[in-house]
């Protein structure tokens, strides 16, 4: 399945710039994977040492965030956007 | 003047020269400003601070511009007030209410942060400022906005209280509502920072922001004769500020201008209705669990707070507590404040008095302990969470006055 996944701009050193990629997965964490083989090292960035994603990041299945849903378990359709958001404060 | 030395990750230490940034680019933990407190130390004593006007600016060597501020002058030297009455109410002796209600330009607390970060705005050269915000920010980086002569965009939820939002509109600002909570709204500014050439204050300008907040924990010290309180009760949203008073108290001990030993229980206030922090408080660990806000304390509304670890950790580390409550009692906590003190704050000030009830009830905060409670927001700006029965209407007779109040009061 193919999907759109929206890269922040400190993870477009991965990328070669791109703002956005097109992966083909049916999960969040084959999201990843996926990134990652593609692009060596873009999941050690956005993921901890248990695998987890780290604190400071937030994935987006349209919209939605994915600890709402099944976390990187969540299963994604064809034509889905992910969006890895860092996190920011506010008030 | 600059004592900033730069900015330092809070979670893997990496450091960067001060330039416009959201987060680490390693591990996009939050950065903060860093500064050399021996050079600090040697200039600055607590006698000459005592002769500086009464602002933010009075600390301006623990704050992160490179030059003298051009806006915010007026802002912070806000009273902190012996609340008696509400002491007494409370069973709390030595109770005080840090009054940021009455802070200028914009009657929050948040002219604070926003002080510092527009004049850094003006530092970088932005063409334009912003931010994600849910009614205290918005109007408070509006009015410095314009008073700096920069545009402005800003990005709100769709359910604002109408007059939060009036009082952001009157600076000129371009005021966007967002379908959704606030936490769509952040998301969504996270990507405009992104693409446009713009500072916004919570985003690209946070490491900055975040250092207004430490002037509450400086001016609290101060005005208590240079001591830190044995309590403080904090309204939480994001978790920034928490951490921030936490930090500035540290500084004035690393300065050697409060104690040592001096130490202050750091107490979070949340809305139950959006109470990811506590949750995490009360189960014991530092990781949130993001929820949807549903309470009538709008300020407070953000379900997935970014400093909510840091907040978590160091309530805990320093022995405090969090606790929430239910919109009833924060209605009432604002009425309670009211009525006895003469201050008439906003709802998340309204959760702050009404979670300081429920600490002294559980014991954690002690009759005898030096207590203050940080009322950050002002009533006028949330009136709609209010439901008070409109006033008893008379003709202009004396007559009809006494058959409404005749006999039930007396004059002393």
């Amino acid at each position: 399945m193919s999907l759109k996944v929206v890269i922040p701009t400190p993870l477009r050193k991965y990328t070669a710039g791109a703002e956005t990629v097109e992966v083909q997965a049916a999960t969040v964490k084959e999201v990843l994977d996926n990134l990652d083989s593609k692009y060596p090292g873009f999941r050690a960035s956005v993921c901890d040492e248990t695998g987890g994603l780290r604190r400071f990041i937030n994935i987006y299945l349209d919209g939605e965030d994915v600890r709402f849903l099944e976390n990187l378990a969540t299963p994604v359709a064809d034509g889905a956007e992910i969006a890895i958001v860092p996190a920011i404060s506010g008030g | 003047m600059s004592f900033v030395k730069g900015l330092k990750c809070r979670e893997c230490g990496r450091e960067y020269p001060v330039k416009l940034l959201a987060g680490c680019e390693e591990c996009f933990g939050p950065l903060e400003a860093d500064y050399h407190y021996e050079a600090i130390a040697k200039k600055l004593t607590r006698d000459a601070l005592s002769s500086r006007p009464r602002t933010i600016w009075k600390y301006r060597e623990l704050l992160p511009l490179e030059s003298e501020p051009k806006i915010g002058l007026a802002t912070g030297g806000t009273p902190l007030i012996r609340a008696e009455r509400l002491g007494r109410k409370l069973g709390i002796d030595n109770l005080y209410l840090k009054n940021d209600s009455v802070n200028c330009p914009t009657l929050s607390f948040k002219d604070r942060v926003t002080a510092v970060a527009v004049n850094k705005a003006l530092e970088f050269k932005l063409e334009a400022v912003g931010c994600a915000s849910t009614g205290n920010l918005a109007n408070s980086v509006a009015a410095n906005a314009a008073a700096a002569g920069l545009p402005s965009f800003i990005l709100i939820p769709d359910n604002l209280e109408p007059s939060k939002v009036a009082a952001t509109q009157i600076f000129g600002s371009r005021v966007i509502a967002v379908k959704g909570n606030y936490d769509a709204v952040n998301r969504l500014c996270s990507q405009i920072v992104d693409r446009y050439p713009w500072g916004f204050v919570n985003v690209n300008l946070r490491p900055f922001y975040a250092e207004g907040s430490k002037t509450i924990g400086y001016e609290v010290a101060e005005q208590l004769g240079w001591h830190a309180p044995d309590a403080i009760v904090i309204p939480m949203a994001g978790g920034a500020m928490i951490s921030k008073i936490y930090k500035g108290l540290k500084e004035l001990q690393r300065l050697g201008w409060i104690s040592e030993t001096e130490r202050t229980r750091l107490y979070g206030a949340q809305a139950a209705g959006c109470n990811p922090i506590v949750d995490a408080v009360r189960r014991g660990t530092r990781d949130i669990r993001p929820v949807k806000p549903n309470t009538i304390a709008k300020s407070l509304a953000i379900g997935n707070p970014a400093d909510g670890y840091y907040a978590a950790s160091l309530i805990s580390q320093s022995g405090g507590w969090a606790e929430d409550c239910t919109d009833d009692e924060i209605v009432a906590g604002i009425q309670l404040l009211a009525e006895t003190e003469g201050i008439f704050t906003e709802t998340a000030g309204g959760v702050t008095v009404a979670v300081a009830q429920k600490l002294v009830e559980q014991g954690r905060i002690q009759q005898k302990d030096l207590t203050v409670l940080a009322i950050t927001g002002n009533g006028l700006k949330t009136l709609e969470a209010l439901d008070l029965a409109p006033p008893q209407l008379i003709e202009p007779k004396l007559a009809a006055f006494e058959e409404v109040f005749g006999g039930a009061y007396h004059v002393a």
